[in-house]
């Protein structure tokens, strides 16, 4: 009698989860906060090019050797990389599909146009595509060094003078580097809301909080090409 | 006061529409924003052409359904229903642009009236408590906490206007549903049905095509009753906890 009254099997919580609006956000929510704290630690290490190139080549090499003996070397630098590009495909596939949707529910525009939300917020799909767009230049250039023809494995801090030698790298950085903050800025008190984390007491702070992390990430990852333009790190 | 006015004016659904301009003279400065467009039609009328539609039913601001456009902003400059919207924020000579609710989920049926139904069947999926009716209960019998009270007040004040997904950018309808969803849910009369309303009325509000939410709060500044943004973390958090929980 039970298995009467019992109607097909729904789909799996997971598979409704990311088919629903406020699923699919949260993906790209919970992936925008895994890509910012790691780019928070990036930005730290890279800090390291201040005190020389010992520090930062033997920083580099470490984190190859970190989780030895039980990891073996560069399995953790592998395990990250394979972390992160789920990270950066989960939030750039619900990104796309949720922009998708967005556009087509609201086919016709207004014919009296007026500016609407604030620059950060208009700018996160354009500003998206630019990062997208860097990540692969970024890793061409001082992970693979294919476009960084002056570079050798092994030597990071060699190659980001050799890299940011040339004008055209640090516009590209620059220009990036201003999107994420940009980014980050409606990113992460957006993850906050979305994530059901934000209420009328903390909107406030949270809005506090993405201002801080977005002008921090932005002036550390630029304050290294600027060091190397003004001769500071040669 | 003289005015300028352009009117979106549309047939039917499937008719093509564009903007008309018309002049208005006489209008005083008390008249509402209705009362200046029963004069338009008035004159339409007399002349033998086609009034402009638009929806309008209590004109007291409490029934959501004289939603339109004027000069780009839900219900006009002012954080009202368009009754409630006085000519006296215009000034004379000026041109004012109206046009209906923008969203793939709200279709246009003639000139500034669209179809709101899709709300409706939002509602209609968990938008209410199952419980016995009959008599009234004692005001006494379930007691509820002063805050909670007034947090469910504050979003039972929604009147389905629909100015939330006629601002957002993504015709999103997540500030009406989250209002409903808030305001059952905190409350010990919504509580047995908390999961299941608020999986079943993002489900429906999903299906009727409206938009996802980027978080943008053109929304809560356009509703009249503000109803505030982060109503929608409310949403988002007890969606996820239903679903992961
Ligand atoms: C692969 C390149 C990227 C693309 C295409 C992209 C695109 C987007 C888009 C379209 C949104 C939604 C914007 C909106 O709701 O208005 C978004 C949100 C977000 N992004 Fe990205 N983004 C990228 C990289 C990043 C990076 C590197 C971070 C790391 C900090 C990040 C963090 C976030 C966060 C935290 C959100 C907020 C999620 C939410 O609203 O709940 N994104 N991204
Ligand atoms: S949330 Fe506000 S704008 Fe949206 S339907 Fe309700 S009253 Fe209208
Ligand atoms: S006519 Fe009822 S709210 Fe305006």
């Amino acid at each position: 009698m039970t298995t009467a009254t019992r109607t097909a099997r729904p789909p799996s919580t997971l598979l409704t989860l990311w088919r629903s609006t406020v699923g699919k956000k949260a993906v790209m929510a919970v992936s925008g906060l895994v890509m910012l704290l790691y780019l928070v630690a990036h930005m730290l290490g890279n800090l390291k090019v201040f005190f020389g190139p010992d520090e930062i080549n033997g920083y580099a090499h470490w984190l190859r050797t970190l989780g030895e003996p039980f990891l073996r070397y560069e399995w953790f630098l592998w395990i990250a990389r394979a972390g992160l590009l789920a990270a950066v495909a989960a939030h750039g596939v619900s990104a796309y599909q949720l922009s998708r949707r967005d556009l087509a529910a609201r086919p016709s525009k207004y014919v009296h146009q007026r500016r609407r939300a604030s620059y950060a917020t208009r700018t996160m799909r354009w500003g998206g595509v630019i990062l997208a767009l860097f990540i692969v230049w970024h890793i061409l250039d001082l992970t693979t060094l294919t476009v960084n023809p002056a570079a050798e494995h092994g030597h990071p801090y060699q190659n980001i003078v050799a890299s940011f030698g040339r004008w055209y790298s640090c516009v590209i950085y620059i220009v990036a580097m201003l999107a994420l903050g940009l980014h980050i800025r409606h990113g992460f008190w957006s993850a906050a809301q979305t994530l059901g984390a934000n209420n009328a007491r903390r909107d406030r702070a949270l809005k506090l909080i993405a201002n801080g992390l977005a002008l921090m990430l932005t002036v550390g990852f630029l304050s290294v090409p600027v060091a190397v333009m003004t001769g500071v790190v040669k | 006061m003289n005015l300028t006015l352009r009117i979106w004016r549309q047939a039917g659904p499937d008719a093509p529409g564009s903007m008309t301009t018309y002049q208005v003279s006489g209008i005083s400065p008390d008249m509402s924003f209705l009362e200046m467009l029963d004069t338009l039609n008035e004159e339409l009328i007399t002349r033998g052409d086609q009034p402009v539609a638009f929806d309008h039913d209590c004109r007291e601001g409490i029934c959501g359904a004289c939603g339109m456009v004027i000069n780009g902003r839900a219900h006009g400059p002012e954080r009202t229903t368009t009754c409630q919207l006085h000519m006296r924020h215009f000034k004379d000579g000026d041109t004012i642009d109206v046009e209906p609710w923008r969203a793939a989920a709200f279709p246009v049926v003639k000139d500034l009236v669209v179809d709101r139904s899709a709300f409706d069947r939002i509602i209609g999926s968990g938008g209410y408590i199952t419980a016995p009716t009959g008599s009234a209960p004692d005001a006494h019998a379930t007691p509820v906490p002063k805050d909670t009270a007034d947090t469910a007040f504050e979003h039972a004040e929604c009147i389905g206007c629909g100015a939330c997904v006629a601002a957002c950018p993504n015709g999103s309808a997540m500030l009406f549903t989250s209002a409903k969803v808030v305001h059952l849910n905190v409350l010990p009369q919504g509580a047995p049905e908390r999961s299941s309303r608020v999986r079943n009325m993002v489900a429906a509000m999903d299906a009727e095509g409206f938009g996802g939410c980027t978080n943008t709060g053109e929304c809560a500044t356009a509703c009249p009753k503000g109803i505030p943004l982060p109503s929608i973390a409310a949403m988002n958090r007890e969606y996820l906890r239903a679903s992961l929980g």
